[in-house]
């Protein structure tokens, strides 16, 4: 008894001792994504030592700059050719020989596309079951997150010897920027792959604000009934300095390109400020949004289950209200 | 030509308004509507796109799960897979089942069944975990195509359309490949009538994780399972001007 006793104590200190956290660094080889800030608070959370790791082809902007954020270490850079277009495939073998060397307790990334594409196929190299898109952290070992579209709430242990996690940036605050970690060369090594090639990329070009950081989002959906009339909802983000947002509905019908889409399978926002704006409120929506501090609704449905979230909803033609409320503001 | 696996899971509908059970451990999953995962039809209409274009040869139909599992193994082939395997899992081990052990079980099967290509939906609409083809890819040392909008054959490989953050990125994949279905790679074909009848005629192979050498054990232990917080009721307003007077309130207009 006595015994059993004390020895699970010293497997305690020392699990205590070595609890140290990798975040895997998004950026696109100009700047750092945010989402690498939030993911560091959440690896402050879980406590010990936070190293970040930053892979690219041009890693100097991204590892200054993350150099600078409050709680981190030390920052590992990890510049080649070979990490071109950030494949899984060549990032996995990087993480794995980052991990052999220093053996941390948790790989921490956002819950991005990127984040998504990476830890997963590095959680399988160990052996270990991954954890997605976690909103908050309870200990070193039990986290909580969302499933079935954020209808219910899962609090669960991991049993695995080391967790690799996603977060989900709006659940966790960013790490402030007045630190000043030690850069370091990530482990040499030989990461070229063969198997999948980066070929070509296109992005919708916009001067608004990312939907993932926006203060306010705008968002349209069905009701819009055309691409041009989007331009209402452009129209009044630009006296919110807003986001503009859309469902899936938008989306399928080709009003705006689908990396606008909130939901389920898009985005997930929580801003301060979120205006619905001919959109009926599908459980796969809400899933996107239902966290943001105030939602407005517009519809001219008075059934439309967005009023039963909405904290104030205005029933009618949107036609008629947003410019009325683009021109009062 | 090509072998093509394809993953379909049962999930409960994505129409239905799920419940907590009262005790905290899960969801109510009894008597309720359940079907295909919805990212898994459009894998599975993928693939047989793929074989209407004789660029696969054959499709198999995976589901992990209970006895249920096989209406959706019997939905594929319907829709034009040619045979299915049930890997049974019932009870408190599919409770705690994760998709690092179906990703084992695809990846075995994978290899037993010589495939050249694995397609599976992006996530699952339970667990919402975004997880399994990853780690099929991992485990085979395939490459990765996830969250896939476009699938072209080019020679040997594949170019495939991925749905990234901030809009779309092209990447060549050598086959054999593991590719996860984006909403936007097509739109499923509904199985007409024949086609349901023609497919109990189809096979499905039944297995057990065990024989396919995969230990399941838990690697997670739920704690609970909770209703979200419940957002208060708010207010109709019965104009423009109020809600502009009420955004000035809460500070969103200055």
């Amino acid at each position: 008894m006595f015994s059993s006793n004390s020895r699970s104590i010293v497997r305690y200190s020392i699990l205590r001792r070595l609890k140290s956290t990798l975040v895997v660094a998004e950026h696109n080889n100009e700047a750092l994504n945010p989402v690498t800030q939030n993911a560091i608070t959440a690896a402050k959370k879980i406590g010990g030592d936070v190293t970040v790791l930053v892979a690219g082809t041009k890693c100097g902007p991204a590892s200054e700059a993350v150099a600078k954020v409050q709680g981190v270490s030390k920052v590992l850079v990890a510049e080649s050719d070979a990490f071109n277009g950030f494949t899984a495939e060549s990032l996995t073998p990087l993480v794995l020989a980052v991990q052999n060397q220093f053996k941390f307790t948790h790989i921490l990334a956002g819950a991005t596309a990127f984040g998504k594409n990476v830890l997963p196929r590095v959680a399988a190299k160990l052996d270990v079951s991954p954890i997605s898109e976690i909103i908050d952290v309870k200990s070193e070992d039990t986290f909580v997150r969302t499933i079935y579209a954020g209808n219910a709430v899962l609090t669960f242990k991991s049993k695995d010897p080391v967790k690799v996690i996603t977060i989900r940036g709006t659940n966790f605050e960013a790490a402030p920027t007045n630190g000043s970690a030690k850069i370091e060369q990530a482990p040499a090594g030989d990461y070229k792959t063969d198997l999948t090639q980066f070929v070509s990329q296109e992005l919708t070009k916009s001067d608004r604000p990312e939907l993932a950081s926006a203060k306010v989002i705008i968002s349209g959906g069905r009701g819009l009934k055309s691409g041009e009339n989007f331009k209402l909802l452009y129209d009044l983000a630009d006296k919110f300095g807003a986001a503009v947002g859309a469902s899936r509905a938008a989306v399928d019908a080709g009003y705006v390109p689908n990396d606008l889409q909130i939901g389920q399978t898009g985005k997930i926002v929580a801003p301060e400020l979120y205006i619905a704006v001919g959109i009926s409120g599908a459980i796969q929506h809400l899933a996107g949004m239902k966290d943001s501090k105030t939602i407005v609704a517009i519809n001219k449905d008075p059934e439309a289950p967005i009023f039963q979230i909405a904290d104030y909803g205005l029933v009618a033609d949107l036609f008629k209200a947003i410019p009325e409320l683009t021109e009062k503001l | 030509m090509a072998r093509v696996l394809v993953g379909v899971k049962r999930v409960i509908d994505y129409a239905v308004k799920i419940r907590v059970k009262p005790d905290k451990t899960g969801v109510v999953t009894e008597g309720v509507k359940h079907s295909m995962n919805p990212f898994d039809e459009i894998a599975v209409e993928e693939a047989v796109k793929m074989k209407e274009k004789k660029l696969a040869s054959e499709i198999v139909a995976v589901s992990v799960g209970p006895t249920q599992s096989q209406e959706v193994i019997r939905t594929a082939l319907a829709m034009g897979a040619d045979r299915g395997i049930h890997v049974e899992v019932s009870g408190k081990d599919y409770d705690l089942l994760q998709p690092i052990h179906v990703s084992k079980i695809i990846a075995k099967l994978a290899q037993d069944e010589k495939a050249d290509l694995v397609i599976v939906g992006k996530q699952a609409i339970d667990d919402d975990s975004n997880q399994t083809a990853q780690m099929t890819a991992a485990l085979l040392d395939w490459p990765q195509g996830t969250f896939c909008s476009k699938v072209e054959k080019d020679g040997d490989s594949l170019m495939v359309t991925r749905e990234i953050d901030g809009g779309l990125e092209t990447i060549k994949c050598k086959t054999p490949a593991v590719l996860s279905a984006d909403l936007r790679l097509n739109t499923p074909r509904y199985a007409t009538l024949p086609n349901i009848m023609k497919a109990k005629k189809k096979p499905i192979k039944k297995v057990a994780p065990k024989d396919l050498g995969v230990d399941t054990s838990a690697r997670i232990e739920i704690l609970s399972v909770e209703d979200p917080p419940v957002r208060e009721a708010g207010a109709i307003v019965p104009d423009v001007d109020t809600l502009i007077a009420k955004l000035k309130e809460n500070g969103h207009v200055k």
